[in-house]
């Protein structure tokens, strides 16, 4: 007795409170978008934990490989310059 | 190069070089210990996957069929405002059994296959479930013993090395300490009422006690699988750890009902530093856990009831999204 099968499944994010980002939760199924973002404010946020839900489906999502995570990421690896903690500069320089 | 599968639902196709063992297993391990999560993309021994798949899968059975004990109350509830929690409770419940099915879906499992495990009798459920709620009290006694026994149980799985699991259980454990408070606010309640109320509490009591502290499963020596669950840090403490814990927890707080735990051989060992206590009694739990406790029968056909008679839910719900779907396409074209 299947049924959910055409379901598809989907992804959703929340924005706790105005200001912030949209942080991902969990996924659910549903038929449609609009059945998804219902089921998605009674799933995930019965305690007012969203001002605001994006549902996204799930197949829609492209992920980089883990896999490939090393060789992928690899490019900011040498990269210390890019923080500014690698600036040796004298303590008597203020506001920097 | 990125890859257009969907990123929870499939798991990497496994490697048939990756064998126990082998470096992939090693780096595995070594992510383990060094605390970082695996997520679901992530290689992982099939072991590991089939482990969490059985764990996570029961557990989430256990929140769905944990709803209907309580929901026996829903309508007997003694106040509207009893009955608006234990309404928020339930609707937790069934949250709880949501978050856990899509953790465990990232395993490659679907939702329907764990429906059909649990409708078949082939998949488990936590055994406490099987027991009937007789009286108002059992609410209370339920919020009390039960949520308090579960909660005992899933605060370490927030530290699980399996990310999905670790943060649906954070959601849930924060959740569950309404359901122990409120739990034991009846019985608080009904301690201080009649004659009668108070028999009422302790008798839900003197039922749950002995199931609830059964919750924790057999003793060390008995559960073959908890090292290497412990080795993947799915599992933090022992059985009887986290049972000794909570019948240190429960033995302090039943004083503030003024209401006695049935084991008259509990008692504080000071040399331990924990309450002694009773042999359990495994013969009753093998035999619930088989199938054949007070409500097993009637709870797996109120599910499968449940079910069937939401098919038709569920059939219209996808015809309104075919429709609507077909309607946009009209208008676009
Ligand atoms: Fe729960
Ligand atoms: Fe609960």
């Amino acid at each position: 007795m299947t049924n959910q099968q055409n379901w598809p499944l989907w992804e959703v994010f929340i924005r706790s409170k105005q200001g912030l980002d949209h942080k991902h939760v969990g996924s659910l199924h549903a038929a449609d978008a609009g059945m998804a973002m219902e089921n998605a404010r009674d799933v995930y946020t019965r305690r007012q934990e969203g001002v605001s839900i994006w549902v996204v489906e799930s197949a829609h999502i492209h992920a980089s490989n883990p896999e490939e995570a090393e060789s992928f990421f690899d490019p900011a690896n040498d990269k210390v310059y890019r923080h500014p903690t690698f600036y040796n500069l004298p303590d008597s320089l203020k506001n920097m | 190069m990125p890859t257009a599968t969907n990123p929870n639902k499939q798991p990497v196709i496994q490697d048939p070089a990756c064998q126990a063992g082998s470096d992939a297993e090693l780096r595995f391990q070594q992510k383990v210990d060094n605390d970082l999560k695996i997520e679901p993309r992530d290689w992982m021994p099939e072991k590991y996957r089939q482990t969490l798949i059985r764990q996570i899968s029961q557990h989430a059975h256990s929140e769905i069929v944990g709803m209907l004990p309580e929901g026996n109350w829903i309508t007997r509830a003694p106040s509207l405002r009893r009955k608006a929690t234990l309404i928020a409770k339930v609707q937790d419940e069934a949250g709880h059994g949501l978050y856990l099915y899509s953790a465990a879906e990232t395993l490659g499992i679907s939702r329907d296959e764990m429906i059909d495990q649990l409708h078949s009798g082939r998949a488990k459920y936590s055994s406490i479930f099987n027991y009937p709620t007789l009286t108002w009290a059992d609410i209370g006694a339920i919020g009390w013993l039960v949520d308090g026994a579960a909660i005992m149980n899933q605060v370490p799985i927030c530290r699980c090395s399996y990310g999905p699991y670790a943060r649906a259980m954070v959601r849930i454990c924060k959740e569950e300490s309404f359901h122990q408070r409120q739990g034991f606010e009846i019985l608080l309640t009904l301690s201080k009422g009649t004659e009668a109320q108070k028999r009422m509490c302790q008798d839900a009591i003197n039922r749950w006690w002995w199931p609830s502290v059964m919750m924790f499963g057999p003793h060390d020596e008995a559960s073959p699988h908890t090292a290497q669950s412990m080795k993947w840090k799915i599992k933090r403490f022992s059985n009887d750890e986290l049972r000794q814990r909570f019948v240190d927890m429960c033995a302090q707080q039943v004083k503030v009902l003024c209401m006695e735990l049935p084991d008259p051989e509990l008692r504080y060992n000071p040399s331990r530093g924990h309450y002694d206590f009773g042999p359990i009694d495994w013969q009753e739990f093998h035999q619930v856990i088989n199938g054949n406790g007070p409500c097993n029968r009637e709870r797996l056909s109120a599910r499968i009831r449940a079910h069937q008679e939401g098919q038709w839910v569920r059939e219209a719900a996808t015809a309104h999204a075919a429709k609507q779907a077909a309607k946009l396409e009209k208008q676009v074209a």
